[in-house]
């Protein structure tokens, strides 16, 4: 994809954007409350002030992976709806090695926790991997049974062994070396976000430049064709699936060692599914997820403290969120609104 | 007076002019072909007249009367029929209710099915269109498809049946049939608009001709005026040389063979291949003919390694090569050109620089260490483009964006552009036009002409009688024959394919 088509996907998306807060004011002022109050608080919780920006940066930043990770598996064709689940075990995997390696140097700690925690969700990636190379079995069914059992198993194990001994279900407070280094003080901006960045830039250099890359790209837009090619179309499907699931694990790590410093059970309000919405819109560019990840972190803070401090219930920028993925990954509905129909040429006519 | 005129038709999409001021006419009760080259406007502009596509401008008569068709509807009522390239019958409903279908015979309300039967027989016996109204249209052949699309637009009234490309699904004796029915279709009146890019159809069966050539007319003549010849100049803008011949007299070395190779085929059903033995010498092609779905797509993934053979062995320049995959074998030196370029042999949305090097991506030249090596890939793609005159605007276009010729030739270059000494060359020209068949039918000649083995899978008898050295004859899975070219006439050729081999 040119610059060009990165431009335009960029304008599509922000119509996109604009056209679901249109249709989000509606909402909002046909719910009696008033629009501007509304929206001026979503943007000042979102973008207005140190404290703000950082609640964005925070909110944005699991996301960061979680897309990075569907974005990444869709290149290889493969629907990853399990991120959720990666994330969880990954963030256990991160928080228990974290806490049982206080010994060592922090620096040490953290790097080794926090490839566990990718390591544990590359292995989660890589059953509906195998699974599909080597039964066809669909990684839509196998990724979603797979969250089920992630969410589960990762708070039977804490339940069972890693209790804090309080009252609620969660392991003990990392200390402070095992956690990630605050990149701001005061807030919880941690290094995760600058893990996440250089996770994307990684992979967008895989996608673009690597052999690898190459051959995942022909197995997700044309597995025959790769075949053909002599590509292992199985071995890249299991790869790409097991990259996909460790960069989702890593989002569980960056949450547990940099945000909440501990893990605590069905601490995800739906990260690896909203990643799938991110790498919708991201579509076919890695570093677009960056973008995308902020919008939907934006969102997110500013409709927070709309909620606070307008009153004005959460659901209605849930609500935004959803169209905003709708007038996206509907393209054909949204340009037919928009009267921007791409021009096919040769396309059904070409052919006498 | 004509049964249909159409005048100045311009129909655009995008910047493409399909059609630009193109005229037609067809006289009633004439075959009319009406010739060009893929993409030249064949379609469009008889989908204009079927009311498939609304015209930018120009105008429509119908027996001399202006007529205005918005759609199909429109031109069924004035006497316009059309059978598609791609049938449109409900595959799991019988004949006799794909026929009527829309127009249903009708008693109390009920479909009158008896009525309907007897209609459809009217027809079939009429113009010799023999059918089964109670067989569902899955268990009949393509042949018979055809004849069922043919009845349904004559029972709907149709005066002018448009037939779009329709020899390019047949065996060459259900070719013979179908001009049957063509011509005894035009003693009544009826006029027959035929498509095709085939100048030896055209000559055979019509009357008059108009050629296409990119979106305009070049002209109409009457076919007793017309040669081969003065055709293809009419349809390219100028005439192709013949085929440097030099045919080097084949060297002993055998670089390909297969011995007694079988794939089973699925359970309770006859083998797919059946013991197929065949050995490629250097300098030679060895064309394997017969009538698609015998076979030749098992033979293919079997030489390419897509498939693993159930029984016998592959051997390539001595070395047993039997299990290996597509990777492996042209590691080997095998240059293959797949029988469905769209399904293996590109990679539609990726650009012509990566596709150029889809297969030897992992070799030397274009990667190290893992990663490509994107200047020499893409002198690799210009190369070729340079080469093997690829039409593109840039190598960065994806390769869906190309027309199908031009995919074929950065294809074609792309393998032969590679070092090899075997050519496995499955449908190398299918759906391409007069010009791209014959610039890739001469690298296949120029491939074996330095000292290339070539194995030859074609379903046009043509090319398989103009470029092979040999002829093996495939039926039903079996070679039934291996010969010398020369040594077969088409008619036998004929029989053999069609599995009549005691006439031979």
């Amino acid at each position: 994809m040119g610059l060009r088509g990165n431009a335009s996907r960029f304008a599509y998306s922000a119509i996109a954007v604009l056209l679901a807060l249109l249709i989000g004011a509606v909402l909002i002022g046909a719910s009696g409350y008033s629009v501007m109050e509304a929206y001026s608080n979503l943007l000042m919780g979102a973008f207005g002030g140190v404290y703000s920006l950082a609640t964005t940066v925070v909110m944005s930043t699991p996301l960061l992976f979680t897309g990075l990770a569907v974005a990444f598996a869709f290149q290889c064709g493969l629907f990853n709806v399990g991120a959720e689940g990666q994330l969880y075990v990954g963030a256990l995997t991160s928080a228990v090695v974290a806490l049982a390696l206080s010994g060592l140097p922090p620096a040490l700690r953290v790097i080794i926790a926090l490839a566990a925690g990718a390591g544990a969700g590359a292995a989660l990636g890589f059953v509906p991997g195998y699974l599909k190379a080597k039964i066809g079995a669909h990684e839509v069914i196998t990724t979603i049974m797979l969250n089920y059992v992630a969410i589960s198993l990762t708070t039977f194990l804490v339940k069972n062994y890693f209790r804090d001994p309080g009252p609620v279900d969660q392991t003990v407070l990392l200390p402070s070396g095992s956690r990630l280094p605050e990149l701001v003080p005061g807030t919880r901006v941690s290094l995760g976000v600058v893990i996440g960045i250089l996770a994307v830039a990684l992979l967008d250099h895989v996608m673009r430049r690597s052999v690898l890359g190459y051959e995942i790209q022909a197995v997700g837009r044309n597995p025959h064709a790769a075949e053909y090619g002599g590509v292992n179309v199985r071995a890249r499907t299991v790869q790409a699936m097991m990259i996909s699931g460790a960069v989702a694990g890593l989002a569980g790590s960056v949450e547990a060692m940099g945000t909440l410093y501990r893990f605590i059970p069905y601490f995800s309000p739906g990260y690896g599914f909203t990643g799938i919405a991110v790498a919708v819109i991201a579509g076919q560019s890695m570093w677009a997820v960056i973008p995308a990840a902020v919008l939907f972190g934006a969102l997110q803070s500013g409709g927070q403290s709309m909620q606070l401090f307008a009153g004005i219930p959460m659901e209605l920028m849930t609500m935004v969120q959803g169209l905003v993925i709708l007038f996206v990954a509907a393209p054909t509905l949204g340009s037919m609104l928009l009267g921007l129909r791409r021009r096919l040429p040769g396309k059904g006519g070409g052919r006498a | 007076m004509y049964a249909v005129r159409m005048e100045n038709i311009t129909k655009r999409f995008g910047n493409v002019a399909a059609n630009d001021g193109v005229h037609f006419a067809a006289l009633p009760g004439e075959i009319h072909g009406l010739l060009g080259e893929n993409g030249a406007g064949k379609s469009t502009l008889m989908r204009i007249l079927f009311g498939l596509y609304r015209a930018d401008s120009g105008s429509i008569y119908v027996n001399d009367q202006p007529a205005r068709i918005t759609g199909p509807r429109d031109a069924i009522s004035l006497g316009i029929g059309m059978v598609h390239q791609h049938f449109m019958l409900a595959e799991h409903l019988t004949v006799a209710e794909n026929i009527v279908a829309g127009c249903e015979p009708r008693r109390n309300g009920l479909l009158d099915y008896g009525r309907a039967r007897r209609q459809i027989c009217e027809v079939s016996d009429r113009y010799g269109l023999e059918v089964d109204p109670g067989a569902r249209v899955e268990e009949i052949s393509v042949g018979q498809q055809q004849r069922v699309e043919i009845i349904k637009a004559l029972m709907r009234g149709a005066q002018t049946l448009i037939l779009d490309e329709p020899t390019a699904v047949l065996t060459p004796p259900e070719v013979d049939e179908l001009f049957a029915v063509m011509r005894a279709l035009r003693e009544p009146g009826t006029t027959i608009v035929f498509i095709t890019h085939k100048l030896k159809e055209t000559m055979e069966v019509s009357d008059r001709v108009t050629v296409l050539r990119d979106g305009k007319t070049i002209g109409t003549i009457d076919t007793s005026d017309a040669t081969p010849d003065s055709l293809v100049e009419m349809m390219v803008g100028r005439s192709l040389p013949a085929h440097d011949d030099q045919r080097v007299p084949p060297r002993e070395a055998v670089l390909l063979e297969l011995r007694d190779v079988s794939v089973a085929g699925r359970k309770g059903s006859r083998a797919r291949l059946d013991g197929v033995s065949l050995a490629v010498r250097s300098g030679e092609v060895l064309g394997i003919a017969g009538v698609d779905g015998n076979g030749q797509l098992e033979l293919e993934e079997v030489a390419t390694g897509l498939r693993r053979p159930s029984k016998g062995r592959i051997v390539l320049i001595g070395q047993d090569v039997t299990g290996f995959d597509t990777g492996r074998i042209r590691e080997k030196g095998v240059a293959c050109i797949p029988s469905d370029r769209l399904k293996r042999g590109m990679v539609d949305s990726l650009s012509l620089a990566r596709n150029s090097v889809l297969g030897v991506h992992r070799s030397s030249d274009f990667s190290r260490r893992g990663v490509l090596l994107e200047n020499a890939l893409r002198e690799h793609a210009q190369g070729i483009v340079d080469k093997y005159d690829v039409r593109a605007e840039s190598i960065d276009q994806t390769m869906g964006s190309l027309s199908g010729g031009n995919q074929q030739k950065m294809l074609v270059g792309r393998e032969l552009g590679r070092p090899h000494s075997v050519v496995i060359a499955a449908q190398p020209t299918r759906g391409l036009d007069v010009g791209a068949t014959h610039y890739i039918r001469e690298q296949i000649l120029a491939s074996r002409a330095s000292g290339k083995a070539v194995l030859l899978i074609s379903a046009e008898l043509d090319e398989v009688l103009e470029l092979s050295d040999r002829i093996a004859v495939i039926y039903e899975g079996r070679i039934v024959d291996v010969r010398p070219t020369s040594s077969f006439t088409e008619r036998e050729l004929g029989l053999l394919m069609t599995g009549q081999r005691n006439e031979v």
